[in-house]
Parts: structure tokens; sequence; C-alpha cells
């Protein structure tokens, strides 16, 4: 039995220890806002927070995540400025990849608070979008910055 | 807000609800408030709008949730001729019916950018209608003329300023009829439709609470990975059923045809199983199918017999009569909708009743599938529309709605179809590719007296609609050239068939997406052979105060076009009209040394007739122009050895932040009908951009995607 810090709870979960972290989150523990899309960590659909650090869970294997903390979206509050700011920009279109660039977001602006805007297209670089929502992520994350330098956090 | 319906949606007791039925030549409105009817039943959601005694109004739309805004605009339709508060509103996503059917079309469907266009009429009438029940009830309680009462936010208001609440009057209102022809608003009165408003599903969607297609999950179920032939007309010859159902979760293996399905009772486990098949497939019906061996196949094809889609006048005197003729190929590449949540369907055929749980464009079509297969009536085929996570034409397809009820079947139990990104790519019904020679003749002013267009190009009509072709032509492989936005005296459309293996669907603006490049890159090299200003020679030729001349002046003048353009950067701008709207782009582009085209900035100057729901309008248009700079500068499917190559986004690369410009939209005011939104806003952004390096570089760009070597410097 495997156990996995999840947006904060521990949950047991009964399986092999080299399956992808994607496939335990979506399969066992039902967090289907994890999306499956390329499965060879090209477009950032899966991206979860392991000890707060983006990472793409189709190819990040559940044996070398035991003692880490999981972020999820569910695990980020209603009212983090990155949710926040999603709506307040109305970024989504399909939303499907969205969970897993609001997360990345997270990631890059805990690491540039303030961050320039081709800070922004060099982070933000490596995520797909289909639907082309990329002018709107950018606004968001601006403001989502903005947001949290007045929290003072 | 909730946009999906669950088992639990029954209808509320003293609702009233009003809903639509196709009667002969239109269709007509009913009241089937649940009392009429005699029975409370479970819900069967054919209505389109139920007004509860809480107050709670519901909207039912038939259409798919794509993220393009029509679950929030159909519902501001409906509001503003119902005088709604607009607090109160609700949005359901319905199961397949014949009340949801285009009354275009006379099919359920979501594409083409109808959504609203098809429905402008009949949605504001349920709202009106609606309104009018209420008013007439709240008239007869005060015992005053209806004409007395007014309607605001959601209440009916007596002259002396008393209201009585739309969930107060329904009790009342539901015994009545629904009026035949209700007063329309005058759009002057409109306090809804044209507003900003929060769009319903983006909070669900930003929480993580959305569940699409490929999420979706009921008691029961497994799920199948199907392994699907990787070269035209090729079978397994033999694969290692053993290997994969020792797979921990692998519950059984079974051939379909050509291809063999793994069911399992996760995903993960279905995509391993189906890896350890290690399947021997024939090398297939076309073993020397490539890239070089299709763009052969096509030029070949241009220089065949083609039919004639549409002539004007005399073209070939016209050419011999010309001051000077020009002539020029272009060709644009298979490619792929390469949306972001892979294809996938569930399935539970019982024996009274079939389910279907799909993200699908095309309702009417699954529930014909489904019926056929199971031999079920069409009433007895439930199909549930899920959320998609991206389609652009794609998911009107029936794969995956064959093998979930065929598995369904053999399983006796709910399965699920997804399809690996690989199986997405190999199984794509892609944009069709297309050669084609364009040949003008200018007469001694620069005007355009002849243009003949010859296209080669497969036919999406001809698998999917065959009943659109007619005499050897595919209405949408030449369209955008045979309803062109310009008036020349003479004008020959022609078309030549291209047969291959590769399958062709539905994409994004359909033939336009294709024409435009051909049509607006060569009426740009017509404008700098004339010596003409690329705006003006456009203008020249259009109706002057035509939708097309008017958005093309709006877009000149939000563009500043004609002045100074900064240091280094040129501008370029195209138009198209298609799907009754009208749109033009210009580009502003920079090209280095080594070839890199930087696009600085791109304004849309849109007119969609009256903007409903101006930020989901603005939305689509910003997205266009990724898209279209997507297929501008990367996307080409590449095949080999008789399949599909591409594979994963690795070999198939879509634009990337970085590559975003600034993009500013305008959108034209009027109250005309509304036109679609979400197509027209594509076609015209790659010749934009190509108009642009030309005019940055000399270099004429006539292939998507574009090939950066001929931009090298030295």
């Amino acid at each position: 039995m495997i156990v996995l810090n999840v947006n904060g709870i521990k949950r047991q979960v009964d399986e092999d220890p080299d399956t992808p972290l994607l496939w335990v989150l979506r399969d066992n523990l039902g967090i289907t806002s994890v999306k499956y899309t390329c499965g060879i960590a090209e477009c950032g659909m899966c991206t979860v927070l392991i000890d707060g650090e983006a990472q793409r869970s189709c190819v990040v294997y559940v044996k070398d995540v035991l003692g880490s903390k999981i972020t999820t979206i569910e695990g980020l509050p209603e009212n983090h400025p990155v949710k926040v700011a999603w709506i307040e920009r109305q970024v989504p279109q399909c939303g499907y990849c969205q969970p897993g660039i609001m997360l990345q977001t997270v990631d890059f602006l805990s690491r540039n608070p303030n961050p320039t805007e081709k800070q922004i297209n060099d982070a933000m670089d490596n995520v797909i979008c289909r639907c082309g929502t990329h002018p709107r992520i950018k606004k968001a994350i601006q403001m989502a910055a903005e947001m949290t330098a007045r929290q003072g956090g | 807000m909730k946009s999906q319906m669950t088992r639990r949606d029954f209808l509320k007791k003293s609702s009233l609800v009003i809903a639509a039925a196709a009667l002969p030549g239109r269709m007509g409105l009913f009241n089937v408030s649940p009392v009429l009817a005699g029975v409370d039943i479970p819900f069967k959601p054919h209505a389109f709008l139920e007004i509860a005694a809480d107050d709670t109004i519901t909207v039912w739309v038939g259409q798919t949730n794509l993220g393009q805004g029509t679950h929030t605009g159909i519902p501001m339709i409906i509001a503003e001729e119902l005088d709604a508060d607009w607090e109160k509103m609700r949005v359901k996503m319905a199961l397949a019916a014949e009340p949801f059917k285009s009354p275009v079309w006379h099919m359920q469907a979501t594409g083409g950018s109808s959504s609203i266009r098809h429905r402008w009429d009949l949605l504001r009438k349920v709202g009106a209608a609606a309104r009018l029940m209420l008013v007439e009830t709240a008239a007869e309680q005060w015992k005053i003329p209806a004409e007395k009462c007014a309607t605001k936010d959601g209440k009916v208001i007596h002259p002396d300023g008393r209201g009585l609440t739309f969930g107060q009057l329904v009790e009342a209102a539901r015994k009545q009829p629904v009026p035949e022809h209700p007063p329309l608003k005058n759009p002057k009165d409109y306090r809804i439709i044209g507003t900003q408003r929060e769009r319903m599903d983006i909070p669900d969607k930003v929480m993580g609470k959305t569940v699409f297609g490929f999420d979706f999950t009921i008691p029961g179920m497994c799920v199948a990975v199907v392994a699907r032939p990787p070269y035209y007309g090729a079978s397994f010859q033999s694969y290692d059923k053993k290997a994969a159902m020792a797979v921990k979760g692998v519950i059984k293996v079974a051939p379909l045809g050509n291809r063999i399905a793994v069911c399992a009772e996760t995903t993960h486990a279905a995509m391993i199983g189906r890896n350890a098949l290690d399947i021997r497939w024939s090398k297939g019906s076309h073993p020397d199918l490539n890239d070089d061996a299709l763009d052969a196949l096509f030029k070949e094809h241009l220089e065949k017999p083609a039919s004639v889609a549409k002539t004007g006048g005399d073209v070939k005197k016209a050419l011999v009569e010309a001051a000077r003729t020009i002539e020029q190929s272009y060709k644009l590449p298979y490619i792929s909708h390469a949306q972001a949540e892979p294809i996938n369907c569930t399935a539970h055929v019982e024996k009274e009743r079939c389910r279907v749980w799909i993200p699908t464009q095309g309702q009417t079509a699954t529930q014909l599938t489904a019926s056929q297969l199971t031999g079920l009536p069409l009433e007895k085929v439930e199909v549930m529309t899920l959320p998609a996570g991206g389609g652009f034409g794609l998911r009107g397809e029936q794969d995956p709605v064959e093998d979930s009820v065929l598995l369904s079947k053999t399983l006796n139990r709910p399965v699920k179809v997804i399809w690996s990104r690989k199986d997405d790519f190999a199984n794509d019904r892609f944009r069709p590719a297309s050669q084609c020679n364009i040949k003008a003749g200018l007469d001694k002013d620069g005007r355009v007296i002849a243009w003949s267009h010859t296209v080669a190009a497969p036919s999406v009509m001809s698998r999917l609609m065959p009943d659109y072709v007619k005499d050897g032509i595919d209405p949408d492989a030449v369209s955008g050239i045979t309803d062109i936005p310009y008036s020349f005296p003479n004008l020959l459309v022609s078309y030549v068939k291209v047969d291959s293996p590769v399958t062709v669907g539905f994409w994004r603006s359909v033939g336009y997406s294709v024409n435009a490049f051909t049509v607006e890159s060569f009426m740009d090299e017509l404008a700098h052979a004339a010596g003409k200003d690329p705006v003006q020679f456009r203008l020249d030729h259009m109706e002057k105060d035509g939708r097309p001349y008017n958005i093309l002046s709006l877009l000149a003048e939000k563009s500043a076009w004609g002045t100074p353009v900064p240091e280094g950067r040129a501008r370029g701008v195209a138009v198209t009209s298609c799907f009754e709207s009208f749109a033009a782009h210009m580009a502003e582009v920079s090209v280095n040394e080594k070839g890199k085209i930087t696009v600085h900035k791109m304004v849309c100057a849109l007119d969609c007739g009256i903007a409903v729901y101006p930020d989901a309008i603005r939305a689509q248009a910003e997205a266009g122009v990724v898209m279209g700079l997507s297929t501008a500068f990367h996307e080409k499917v590449r095949f080999e050895n008789g399949g599909v190559k591409t594979a994963n986004y690795d070999d198939y690369p879509v634009l990337t932040m970085s590559e975003v410009p600034e993009i500013e939209v305008h959108i034209a005011r009027n109250t005309l009908n509304p036109g679609g939104v979400g197509e027209p806003v594509f076609p015209s952004v790659a010749p934009a951009v190509a108009n642009a390096v030309f005019k940055a570089t000399g270099v004429r760009l006539r292939e998507l995607p574009f090939k950066r070597e001929l931009l090298i410097k030295g």
C-alpha cells in the first residue's frame, strides 16, 4: 500500500509504485482535474505541484513522490489570486488545459512575484492551449501577481 | 452554476415549462408544464425554458459546450426577451432531442458557427412568449389590461408600482397556451444582449470541477483502448492476447473488425494492455504513401480536367484581352485538429435502452449511430453531450460511438472508449491539403477583369454530407472562391477532386480556412502588381458600402492603415466573408536576417451582425488569431509508409506564448441578424501575415506552413 499526500490529505493507494502519478491521481483517487493529453510531458495539462514545484505528472512515478506534498487545482483555495484572476479575466475557453497552466503559474509567481512580459512568455512557453487563450492567460498572470503583491503574500 | 444534467434533474412540479417542436415548415412552441402532461415524470429535457416557483430560470441548451460561450449567449437571448433577472438564470445541457435540431439543417449538431445564428428568431420567441404569458397572468389577477403592465428584472410591474415575481406567477401562467406571435423587443431596448456577462461555465472550469468526456465515469464502467491500423487499409496479422490479459486490471481483449480493443478496470491498465498486444499489422493498401507522394498526387490532379464550380462572364476571352496576366500556385498541408482532450465516448447498451455520454459535436449523428448498432428505436437512445476539451469540427465523427456501443454490447456493461494522443493524430479526420493555380488578368488601369482559380483537394462533403455534392463539385472545397467578396466581371472556379486514403473532415472554417489563404494572398500579389495600396485595391473591387467593404474600411481605420509603420516593420491585410459574418485582419511583422518572422500586432475587425455576447466574441477573435498564426507557422501532418507519421505534439508544434502578439479586436456595431463568430475570425489571419511578410521582404510565401528558409538573406 502506497501513501500519498494529496492536497494536505494522506491517501492510501493500492498501486504499482512504477505507475505515473497522473494515473494514480485520476484512476485511483478520482482527481480528474489533472488531465491526460500527450503523455510525454509536452503539453503541461497534467501539471501538479510537488512540494510547490510544477511538474508534469505523466512522467513522474508515484514511488518518487511518496514523501512529497502533492497539490492539484482543488488544493488551492477558491480565493487564491490565480483562481480569482482566471475568472476575472475570463480566461478559459474549453478549459481542459487550464488547471495545469494555473498550477504552473502558481509555481512561476512564487519565484517571480513581479514578472515582466518576457519572463511570463519564457516561463509559459512550454504549455499548450489549443483554444488560444494565451492573451488572457498573460493578463491573468499579471493580475494574480498584482493581487498577491497587494495582499503582501 | 452547474452546466450538466444529472439523473436527478426533474422538473419542479409547479414550473412553467416551454418546449419547441417541429411543425410543418417551422418550429412551434408549446407549454409542457408537468401538470398538463398529467404525470410528474422524470424530466426528459425537450424544453428550452423552465421558470420555477422559486424564481430560478433554467435554459436548456442543445449545443455542445466547447468553451465558445454559447452556453451563456443563448441564456442571454432568452433572458433579454423575458426581462429576467440575470442572477436567476441557470443553464443546462439538454439530451439530444428533436427540438434542438437546427431549423436550417434539420439535425442537432454544433458546428458551422450556427448555434446562435440558426436560432436567433426561435430563442427570442421563447423568451418573449413566456414573458407575455406571465404578463397576461398578472394582468388578469390585477384586473387591468395587459398593456398597462411592464416587466423588469424578473418581475411583472403594476402601473402603481407593485410587482409580482415570475415565480409568483408561474402557478397560474402554466395553464395558458403559448402565444404564437409574441412581440419582440426593439434592439434599442436591450439590457442584456450586447452587455458584459461572466461566462457561466468558467467558475467550474477554474475550480477543476468540470467533468469532460475523458473524465466521465459511471458505476460498473470499464475503459477500452482500441488499437487501430497504423497504415491505411491495414489489418492485424497477429497479436499477443495473453500478454495483454496478463496486465493487472485488463478484463477483455476483443477484436472489432480491423481493430482490437483492450478493456480494463482503469484507463492506465487499458493503455498498458494495448501496448502489450504487440500487434503485427499488414502493410496496408498504400505502403508507398508519404509526404512526397501526396505532394506529387495533388500536383498531378491540378493538371487533370476540372469540373466547373462557378463561371461568370468569359474568363478565357478576358485573359486574352488583359493588359497583363499573372499566374501563381499555392499549397496547403493536411492539418490536425490537435484538440486538447483526446477522443472518447461512454456507452451503456441495455435491453430496452442505450445511453451514450460523449463530448460530441454531432448529437443527431450519435443518436443514429447508436440506434443502428443496437437496433433500438431513436427514442430509446439517450445522448448526453458532455463538455468538450476542444473540438474544432472533429467531434462529429462517429468512430468512438461505434466502438463504445459495440463493446458495451459485448461486455454487457458501460464502456468508455478513449484514444491516446497517438491514436488521436493517427485517426484524425484532417483538414484537407490543397493545391491551386490562380490566373488573373488586369486591365491597363490595374483592375482585375478575370480570375480563374482551379483547386485540387480532397472532398470532405463526399464522405460526411454527400447530398451536398453535385456534378462532382464539393461546395466546401471551393468555398471562399465561388462566393469571393469581390466583383470580378469574369470569374471561373474549377475543382478537381483528389482521392487518397487520407481521411478528411470538418476543421474550423472548413473550406474558407484553406481558400482564404490563396485568394487573399493572390489579391495582394495583384495589388502590388498593379502598384496599388492593398486595402484600396480590395475596396476598389468591392460593392461600395457592402458589409465586406465596410469591415475592411473599419479595419483600415482602427489599425491606422497608411500611417507610418515602426522602423523595421511592415503591415499586411486580408478580408473574408463566411458564415454570414465578415472579418478582416491586419498583421504587423518584422523579419530578421535569419528569416525569423515576428508578429508584433494583429488587429481584427469583425462584423457578425448584432453582437449578442461581446466578450465571448472577443475571446473567439483572439483565439482565431492564435490558431491562425499556429497554422501559418507550424502545423503540418506528416505521412510515411502508408500511414500517419505525426504522433504527438513534439512533432506537431502549435503556437506558444512567446509567439502570441498583441491582439486588438474591433466589433462592428449594428443590429442585423447574428452571423457566425468562431469560424469567421480565423481564415484571414494567415494571409494577412504572409502579405505583411511580402511587404517587409519582397518574398511571397505561397505555402503553409511558411518556409523560413525562403526568407534567409544572403
